[in-house]
C-alpha cells in the first residue's frame, strides 16, 4: 500500500533524526528510546479515539487484547498479530513473525542491537492505545530473529 | 482510512516533539524540510515502481504527475494546478484540504511554524532524484486562516550530473 511506504519512511526518518541529534552513550540511548516511545504513545491514543467511536464496549481485558491483536494491528500494520499468549494475571506476549517495521532491515545478527530503536515507537503505540481503553501498562519488545519480534505487556 | 490516520497522527507527534526540541519555529521548519528531503529521495523509488509513469518532458507534465498521481497515491488528494508563470517555470498546487492538518490547531506562540513543511522537502528530494532542482514553499495555509493551502513550485534547473542520493 502506497501510504504505508510513506509511513515507513517517516518512521525511519524519525528514528534517524532522534539519534542524529543525540550523543553517544547509554543515557542518551535511553532518552532517544523514550522520545520515540512517547511519540508512539500519543499516536496510539489518537488512533484508539478514532477507531472505537463506533465499536461496542469490550467485554473484558482479554477482549481488548484481542482487539489490539486483530483490528488494531491490521489497521496499523496490515496484518494480525500471529500469536497472543497470556498468564491470565496481567502479562501478555504479542508475537509478530513478520513485523512491518523490521522487514526492510537485514536479517543479520549485527542489526539486532539497533532493532530496539525501531520498536520503541510501536511499544508506545500499544501503550497509548491501551491507555485510552483504560488499561495502564508497560510495554517492551524484543527481537529474537528478524523480522520476528515479541511485544511484552505488563499490567 | 486507518493508515491515513496513522501517518497524520505520527506526523503530528513528530511536529510536537520538534517544537519541544528546537527553540524557534524557523529551526523546526528547517528540520521538517531536511527530513522531508531524506524521505523524498527514497520515496521517488517507491513512486516510480508503483506508478509506471514515464519520463516527464517538461515542467507541465511534471506538475500533472505530482498532482494527479503522486499526491493521490500517497495522501489521497488531488491538488489543482494553477498560476503558471509566463515562462512555465513556476506553478501552484492548491490543496482544498490538507490531510496532514486534520484535527490540528496551531497554538498562538507558533505563528511562524510551517506545519506541513515536510511536504516541501519531500517534493524537493524526490524531484532532485529525477534530475530536477526545484524550490517548493507554502504561500497559503489553512492552518493560518487562509482559505486554501497553496504550495508554490519553482523550477530552478536541470541537474546534469548523476549525483548519488543525497542526505542532509
Amino acid at each position: 500500500m502506497a501510504d504505508e511506504a510513506l509511513f515507513l519512511l517517516l518512521h525511519n526518518e524519525m528514528v534517524s533524526g532522534v539519534y542524529k541529534s543525540a550523543e553517544q552513550g547509554e543515557v542518551e540511548n535511553g532518552r532517544c528510546i523514550t522520545k520515540l516511545e512517547n511519540m508512539g504513545f500519543r499516536v496510539g491514543q489518537g488512533l484508539i479515539e478514532r477507531f472505537t467511536k463506533d465499536t461496542a464496549r469490550f467485554k473484558d481485558e482479554l477482549d481488548i487484547m484481542k482487539f489490539i491483536c486483530k483490528d488494531f494491528w491490521t489497521t496499523v500494520f496490515k496484518k494480525q498479530i500471529d500469536n497472543l499468549r497470556t498468564n491470565h494475571q496481567g502479562i501478555y506476549v504479542l508475537q509478530d513473525n513478520k513485523f512491518r517495521l523490521l522487514t526492510q532491515m537485514s536479517a543479520g545478527k549485527q542489526y539486532l542491537e539497533h532493532a530496539s530503536k525501531y520498536l520503541a515507537f510501536t511499544c508506545g503505540l500499544i501503550r497509548g492505545g491501551l491507555s485510552n481503553l483504560g488499561i495502564k501498562s508497560i510495554v517492551t519488545a524484543e527481537v529474537s530473529s528478524m523480522p520476528a519480534c515479541k511485544f511484552q505487556l505488563m499490567r | 482510512m486507518g493508515s491515513q490516520w496513522l501517518f497524520t497522527l505520527t506526523y503530528g507527534a513528530l511536529v510536537t516533539q520538534l517544537c519541544k526540541d528546537y527553540e524557534n519555529d524557523e529551526d523546526v521548519n528547517k528540520q521538517l524540510d531536511k527530513m522531508g528531503y531524506n524521505i523524498g529521495v527514497r520515496l521517488i523509488e517507491d513512486f516510480l515502481a508503483r506508478s509506471n509513469v514515464g519520463r516527464c518532458h517538461d515542467f507541465r507534465e511534471t506538475a500533472d504527475v505530482i498532482a494527479k498521481v503522486a499526491f493521490k497515491m500517497y495522501l489521497g488528494i488531488t491538488p489543482s494546478i494553477t498560476n503558471w508563470s509566463p515562462a512555465g517555470d513556476e506553478f501552484s498546487l492548491i490543496l482544498e484540504n490538507n490531510p496532514l492538518v486534520d484535527f490540528v490547531e496551531l497554538p498562538d506562540n507558533h505563528s511562524s511554524l510551517i506545519y506541513s513543511n515536510l511536504l516541501c522537502g519531500v517534493l524537493r528530494g524526490a524531484l532532485e532524484m529525477v534530475q530536477m532542482a526545484v524550490e517548493a514553499k507554502f504561500v497559503q495555509d489553512t492552518l493560518k486562516g487562509d482559505g486554501v493551502t497553496e504550495i508554490r513550485m519553482r523550477f530552478i534547473r536541470r541537474i546534469e550530473d548523476n549525483l548519488p542520493a543525497g542526505e542532509e
